[in-house]
């Protein structure tokens, strides 16, 4: 399945200062592995050492975040559109 | 309360929307608000929520006006680099509109004095910079039922989520834990454009008037993002999480804990 996946500015740098990038899996954990293939070291910025999405990251398919699907086994169609999402804490300064 | 005439004047321009009306204007008038930081995001969520008349805007903050705020802070001026941002923001707040009640808190918003200061007030503005500071202010809303309108901005990102305490999604249900420090960037080390401050922190006042006034379709449960690269909103759904610490089935959270510790920050940054 190919999907869009939306990259948020922190890990821009990744990506090659893209912020959408195109990968296939069909499933959330593919995502990621491709992701990985094609940009090295992106995934260790998503998951922890276990595999799994930190907890101050989000995975949506869609509009859904993939905490309350089936987590990384959240299956994907074609035409999927993947946001990460992470915390961020700017605003006073 | 009635009207003066010259409040009918200054607010005529919102009197006369379908949703407000003069019970609305008075509502507004009425209405008590604290705002956590005076800074990119409070700047332009105070200067709206002034300029539309809430009665009472509480303003906390620690920090002193310097002159690499004033590309975004745009609640400041020149001539107040070096005063208290609360001081500076009351002053300017109140040439604008003096029927607004600006109460300045010069402090920085802890687990032992937050419960106070907001119990004063119906709703709070989080416009804060650190994830302990946000922790904090969610966990203090939760637990004393205050409305929360949150904000969060980085680079060319946007967030903005509101949190009607036990009807919908808290802080803690989008992002359970805080990134481990320095691995999330602050605005200081990646940098901001100061208009992307002005649409989260307006979006938050506008959030806030909705509130006030009883508009529905508050972004409860739902998170915006923006994209100022390409111009995109995006909305994406948060679930209330019933495994949540603080608004759970079984929280384990019932009254606000070491928030720099939980964050695993080193105590090495006195303001």
């Amino acid at each position: 399945m190919q999907a869009t996946v939306r990259v948020p500015t922190p890990l821009q740098k990744l990506t090659q200062n893209q912020g959408e990038v195109k990968v296939s899996g069909a499933n959330i954990k593919e995502l990621i592995e491709d992701l990985e293939k094609k940009f090295p070291g992106i995934k260790e910025r998503i998951c922890d050492e276990a595999g799994k999405i930190r907890r101050f990251i989000n995975i949506y398919v869609n509009e859904e975040d993939v905490r309350f699907l089936q987590q990384e086994e959240t299956p994907l169609k074609d035409g999927d559109e993947i946001s990460i999402i992470p915390a961020i804490a700017g605003g006073r300064q | 309360m009635e009207l003066r005439e010259d409040q009918i004047e200054r607010y005529s321009r919102q009197i006369i929307l379908p949703h407000v009306g003069g019970k609305g204007q008075e509502k507004l008038l009425n209405a008590r608000v604290l705002i956590i930081g005076a800074g990119g995001l409070g700047s332009p969520c105070a200067l709206y929520l002034a300029s539309a008349g809430v009665g009472k805007i509480g303003i906390v903050d620690s920090d002193r006006v310097e002159l690499n705020n004033l590309q975004r802070q745009i609640i400041h001026s020149m001539k107040d680099v070096g005063r208290p941002k609360v001081e500076s923001a009351k002053d300017r707040l109140f040439g604008m509109n003096e029927d607004v009640e600006i109460v300045p808190y010069n402090i920085r918003v802890s687990s032992k004095n937050i419960l106070d200061i907001i119990k004063d007030y119906d709703g709070v503005v989080d416009g804060s910079d650190n994830f302990p500071t946000r922790y904090l202010v969610n966990d203090a809303c939760v637990l004393s039922n205050k409305q929360l309108f949150h904000g969060g901005i980085l680079r060319f990102d946007g967030q903005a989520i509101t949190i009607s305490p036990g009807k919908s999604a808290c802080y803690r249900c989008l992002f359970p834990e805080p990134p481990p420090p320095g691995l999330i960037p602050n605005c200081q080390e990646a940098g901001i454009l100061g208009a992307v401050a002005g649409v989260i922190g307006t979006i938050q006042a506008n959030e806030v008037l909705k509130y006030i006034l009883g508009i529905e379709g508050l972004l409860e449960g739902k998170l915006l993002v923006f994209n100022a690269l390409n111009s995109s909103f995006r909305q994406v759904r948060v679930p209330q999480d019933p495994k949540c610490p603080v608004c759970g089935e079984n929280p384990t959270v019932r009254q606000l804990i070491d928030y720099e510790e939980f964050c695993s920050l080193r105590k090495n940054k006195e303001e």
